[in-house]
């Protein structure tokens, strides 16, 4: 953009209107610097509310997986674990349902339908976590309990070594239904990156391809997607980031068990849930420093992933622009 | 020859079948959508009568409404968005017009962008720390800080990306003018990107009047009618939260009553910004 010069530069331009600029300019700083004092804030808060727990367990608190208020000892692994885990399931089944949702949209979809399917999409986006938390409870877990956990255990559950993930009893409730549900939550979110990224390829690119006799999906798969690679990895982290800090949504349906099990059919716990569930319960200083020092562990990895994507989306702009 | 054409059609079925797949994933993320809708209009439509607001959430057994939840989340979301929309605005100004090509402000526009994804539970925590810690209880106050928090980066982001799109041409008019930048800002850039500007706070409010978890560690919650924003006041996603994992069916069906009229507000809410965003991409 041009830039045009503040009135502090031209000479001509006195009187209030001089003050009015450089209080406005000034206002605009002075916020524009509070977002950066808000991160500031937020890891310094998280630092010192944790420095107790970290202070009575030291870096071990960070490998152990005792959690036990009674007796004042407490470790991290557990809800890490499940964090981890819920999120590696929403990704193994959101990237690909988002892909082809995205792919949909861009490639196949008729141009009358593209808007609507585009909104009705983003307004998945828009239903707030708790909504999901409630339908997951009353609506999926008991779906999955009945009909889903018992076909997967008779199935896979029989298949040696994988077979351990998908054994036991079917609770409904559980870490493969969390995963589920933070698959459909984060589905809206990558696909329409995907989307915006798809568009940014040049015509003359595809119609190269399809010339050459590719078929759609040879075009996707060969010509799109290589160019849209740094900008898909960016949307999938951007979601990846979304589904790890998720609270409500899975709060619900997670079984808030602080234990690690082979099956993914059992009670776990999340990060954020386990803060959701204990956060206002916690009696003991050690006990809410503990919990504190689970949000600075999602915090800072949340932070790095989201980062991560926002770098890889920007090199994608970039790209585009020239 | 022949076995050109076997490849031929090799290629072809690939295609087909994966364009099936990409159809059916389409039709999965619709299925999810209509099935949430579905059990909130089948479950919640059951409790959406008069009752609902105009009276007080009730004990477990007896009838009750949500009025004291509904007016505690509008009066919070109202609060959130008042202080938040002004300083998000304030930072996308400085982005889109003081800075678009120095680092502070691509900094700011990193950090900013973080925000918007980052998780709400952990703002919730920061101002338990900050407010709650210090005030020694929970308050209607600390609610609407991490609403006005959780507001700032998406009016942010919305403002620089509508400020961006308004020609240099009319800056420069304006400037020809004498106009002193302040004003060229606020009278000519504003007024051409406030279509857009409007609809970010839109999605902003549709995103706060649904947030839960950092309002469980700030506001809690209060079964009875309260006005006094200094300590806990009852809310519609807490309400929501605590009766929904309550074992009485009364409490269960106002959750459901109160989870259909978030989503409606919130649909509302992003489909008139959507309509609103497309107006004026339709106009330029």
């Amino acid at each position: 953009m041009v830039d045009i010069p503040s009135s502090d530069s031209s000479p001509r331009l006195r009187g209030p209107q001089h003050l009015f600029d450089g209080l406005f300019r000034g206002a605009t700083l002075f916020f524009g610097l509070f977002i950066l004092l808000i991160l500031g804030g937020v890891a310094i808060s998280l630092v010192v509310g944790s420095s107790d727990a970290f202070k009575a367990f030291g870096l071990n608190f960070l490998v152990s997986d005792t959690w036990n208020p009674a007796t004042d000892k407490f470790g991290a692994l557990v809800p890490i674990y499940g964090t981890l885990m819920t999120s590696v399931i929403a990704m193994i089944v959101g990237i690909p349902l988002s892909f082809g949702v995205a792919v949909f949209i861009t490639e196949l979809c008729p141009p009358m339908l593209k808007r609507p399917l585009s909104i009705a999409i983003e307004l998945l986006a828009g239903i707030p976590s708790i909504i999901y938390g409630i339908w997951g409870l009353f609506v999926f877990a008991p779906f999955m309990q009945a009909t889903v956990q018992p076909f997967l255990i008779h199935t896979i559950g029989r298949v040696p070594v994988i077979g351990a993930l998908f054994s036991g009893p079917p609770f409904g409730i559980g870490i493969l239904t969390a995963g589920l549900i933070l698959a459909i939550m984060v589905l809206p979110f990558i696909s329409s990156i995907m989307r915006d990224v798809f568009e940014t390829v040049p015509a003359m690119l595809r119609e190269s391809a399809y010339g050459l006799g590719c078929t759609t999906w040879e075009v996707v798969w060969r010509v799109v997607l290589p160019y849209t690679k740094v900008g898909v990895t960016g949307g999938i982290m951007l979601g990846l980031g979304r589904a790890m800090g998720e609270t409500m949504a899975v709060t619900f349906v997670i079984g808030n068990a602080h234990r690690i099990t082979t099956s993914l059919m059992a009670p776990g716990t999340t990060i954020s849930s386990a803060l959701a569930n204990e956060f206002t319960e916690a009696s003991g200083s050690l006990y809410q420093s503990s919990l504190i020092a689970l949000g600075l562990i999602l915090f800072v990895i949340t932070f790095i992933v989201l980062a991560a994507a926002k770098y890889m989306l920007i090199r994608m702009q970039r790209q585009a622009g020239n | 020859m022949a076995k050109d054409l076997a490849r031929y059609a090799r290629r072809q079925r690939k295609n087909g079948v994966i364009l099936g797949l990409s159809m059916a994933a389409t039709g999965v993320g619709l299925f999810f959508l209509g099935a949430i809708l579905y059990a909130l209009l089948t479950e919640g439509l059951a409790a959406i009568r008069p009752s609902l607001f105009t009276q007080m959430t009730p004990a477990p057994g007896s009838d009750g409404g949500l009025l004291n939840a509904i007016y505690g989340s509008a009066i919070m979301t109202l609060v959130g968005t008042v202080v938040g929309t002004p300083i998000g605005i304030l930072v996308g100004t400085y982005i889109a017009e003081y800075s678009r090509n120095n680092r502070l402000g691509q900094a700011i526009q990193f950090i900013n962008d973080v925000l918007l994804s980052a998780p709400s539970i952990i703002v919730g925590l920061f101002v338990y720390q900050l407010m709650v810690v210090p005030m020694g209880h929970f308050s209607g106050w600390a609610g609407s800080t991490t609403l006005a928090i959780l507001v700032i980066p998406v009016v942010t982001r919305t403002t620089v990306d509508m400020l961006v799109l308004v020609p240099n041409a009319l800056r420069e008019a304006a400037a020809a003018l004498g106009t002193p930048k302040w004003k060229i800002t606020v009278s000519v850039c504003y007024r051409a990107a406030r279509q857009g500007m409007l609809t970010g706070i839109m999605l902003a409010v549709a995103r706060i009047s649904g947030e839960t978890a950092p309002l469980l560690f700030t506001v809690l919650s209060n079964q009875f009618w309260s006005t006094d924003m200094s300590h806990s006041i009852a809310n519609l996603p807490v309400v929501i939260s605590n009766f929904a994992l309550s074992p009485y069916p009364d409490w269960q069906r106002l959750a459901w009553g109160g989870a259909l009229l978030i989503t409606v507000t919130i649909l509302i809410l992003n489909i008139t910004a959507r309509t609103l965003a497309s107006l004026g991409g339709a106009k330029q």
